[in-house]
């Protein structure tokens, strides 16, 4: 079974159609990497995913349950947790305060949930709490491991997060989806504006990131940074994906031809 | 020494100011939604705690605390089935449906209450005063201002020291963003106004003790913390106190010098203001 899964995903804005059926698969453990020009339909999958976008309920599957109509919050609380592009952090947070954050409402207990959970009962919408209910946000990751992981982060703890640096402040981002301790961390574009040696401390984390159990999906524009970390690789264009496979299996030319269109 | 006073009067005036705008500001600083029915709430507030008065014969401090949990639910229904609704780019739909929701709730209490002028009887706590040498100062008039204090402080821990005010921050910084912290915005929001409803309470219940009151009375009151607000410098819960501070000696400066005169005296104060400093004195993110 696999953890997580899309079938045949459409999104549009509008009239504006960006996915035309996607199918990507997830498997326990793995590391997948997602690829393909701008405008491609990286970003609207990530926010089809995380429920920012909402879909057909069969259309995306985590851990065999239907998920593709919940809310965004209901789908962090299952353990599926963001690195948005263009990291996204709280200006009125300090560093710390946008880590706590992360973590705060893991496990779907507040009482807006508990309400919705009794009210779902005679309205026969979905109950936040039973669809939370496997994941309890406990695990390896608090604030000390983000620190330990991060070591520079707990030394600007108490500024605010967007007074760091890009680097920095990809880091605070990548915590604060940690601290939810995820099974699934969605990574869009973590690499995007950043120096070659800050690129390699933020991918250096992610061997602890997948040892602290999380799965992970990594959107990224840099190819051969792609194929160093992935398991398998997908490569979208317009909307659809156009190659599917694992890094040593698949050649330059087949990768230009997906990524580009044939009439490249 | 007369100055002294008249200067004194119109900080503790201040106070009432700044207690008729916290709800406002609050709101205001986490979904951006301009109330305008926030002054008819406030008269709604003293409506209700002038019925708990006089049906279970509480003493008005008591009935507040009675309506309080009420305005509170009140709050909560109010955002998350009406406001909420209005919520988006585009900033015409909440002062459309505040502006109804002020015309709604005034005349639903001039049909149960009539237009007759009312008044919450405090007894004889009305007319204490306390004097420090020369100069005395009303107790109900200290006890807002005090008021006024301690709601801006408690306002303050919750927005800055709770894991509620962390979201609230958040969300107000972004919505979206939040919603992948596993926080739903719509709540916060409807937390956000039943909270501020608590704070309509308190002002409720010094508006119906300090002065009479009718349906009609709340756009009025609303204009003076509204000004607040502004020169206050939008966000700033003590920038609000400050404004409401200015507009009040204003007010009794005006009115000392000609009776007729405290109204306007308060608008200028508010242009000048303005005109000094155009984002208001203590604004957000500077
Ligand atoms: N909010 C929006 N409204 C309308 N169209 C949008 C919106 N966001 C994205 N699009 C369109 O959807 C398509 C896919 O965009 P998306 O952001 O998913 O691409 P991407 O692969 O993430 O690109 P990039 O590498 O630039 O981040 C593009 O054609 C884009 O113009
Ligand atoms: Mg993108």
């Amino acid at each position: 079974m696999a953890l997580l899964e899309t079938d045949g995903l459409t999104a549009r804005y509008g009239d504006f159609q960006a996915l035309f059926g996607v199918d990507i698969t997830l498997n326990e453990g793995e590391t997948v990497a997602i690829i393909g020009a701008n405008g491609a339909g990286k970003t609207t999958l990530m926010r089809s995913i995380t429920g920012v976008l909402r879909n057909e309920a069969r259309q995306i599957r985590h851990k065999d349950v239907e998920i593709g109509h919940l809310p965004a919050d209901t789908i962090m609380k299952r353990g599926i947790a963001m690195v948005p592009e263009g990291r996204k952090l709280f200006p009125s947070l300090t560093v710390e305060e946008n880590l706590i954050i992360g973590g705060q409402h893991k496990g779907g207990r507040d009482l807006g949930d508990r309400i919705d959970s009794v009210l779902s009962r005679f309205t026969g919408g979905p109950d936040p709490m039973a669809l939370a209910a496997g994941h309890d946000g406990m695990g390896h990751w608090t604030l000390e491991t983000i620190y330990a992981l991060f070591p520079i982060l707990r030394e600007r703890r108490m500024t605010p997060g967007t007074a760091l640096s890009g680097g920095q402040q990809q880091m605070v981002a990548i915590g604060r989806a940690l601290m939810s301790n995820p099974d699934v961390l969605l990574c869009d574009e973590i690499s995007l504006g950043l120096a070659p040696v800050v690129i390699r401390d933020i991918y250096a984390a992610l061997p602890k990131i997948r040892e602290s159990g999380a799965s992970v999906i990594v959107v990224e524009q840099d190819i051969s940074q792609a194929l160093a970390v992935a398991d398998r690789v997908y490569c979208m264009m317009e909307g659809r994906i156009t190659l599917e496979g694992r890094p040593d299996a698949i050649s330059r030319d087949d990768i230009h031809a997906a990524y580009f269109g044939d009439a490249a | 020494m007369i100055w002294l006073d008249t200067i004194l009067q119109g900080v503790l005036l201040g106070g009432l100011y700044a207690l008729f705008a916290a709800g406002l500001s609050l709101v205001f600083g986490i979904m951006r939604l301009v109330n305008l029915a926030h002054g008819d709430l406030i008269v709604f507030g003293a409506y209700m705690i002038l019925i708990v008065v006089s049906v279970l014969g509480l003493h008005p401090f008591l009935a507040a605390l009675v309506a309080a949990p009420v305005m509170f639910v009140f709050g909560w229904v109010l955002q998350k089935a009406v406001l909420n609704r209005t919520l988006g780019d585009d900033i015409l739909p909440p002062l459309l449906v505040t502006f109804g929701l002020s015309i709604v709730l005034q005349n639903g209490l001039l049909e149960g209450f009539s237009a007759d002028s009312q008044r919450i009887s405090m007894g004889a706590l009305e007319t204490a005063s306390v004097s420090v040498g020369p100069i005395s100062a009303g107790v109900l008039p200290l006890m807002t201002f005090a008021s006024a204090i301690l709601v801006i402080v408690a306002l303050n821990q919750l927005f800055y020291r709770t894991a509620i005010g962390r979201a609230f921050r958040a969300t107000s910084d972004d919505p979206v963003t939040a919603s992948l912290m596993g926080i739903r915005p719509d709540r916060v929001f409807a937390t956000a106004t039943a909270i501020a409803m608590l704070v309509v309470t308190i002002a409720a219940l010094y508006l119906g003790t300090r002065a009479n009151f009718d349906p009609n009375v709340g756009p009025a009151r609303l204009i003076y913390a509204f000004e607040a607000v502004i020169i206050g410098g939008l966000g700033s819960l003590w920038g609000t106190l400050a404004g409401g501070i200015i507009i009040g000696v204003a007010q009794t400066l005006g009115a000392a010098i000609n009776p007729e005169w405290q109204i306007l005296a308060g608008h200028v104060a508010f242009l000048l203001v303005l005109l000094i400093r155009p984002r208001g004195l203590f604004p957000r993110g500077h």
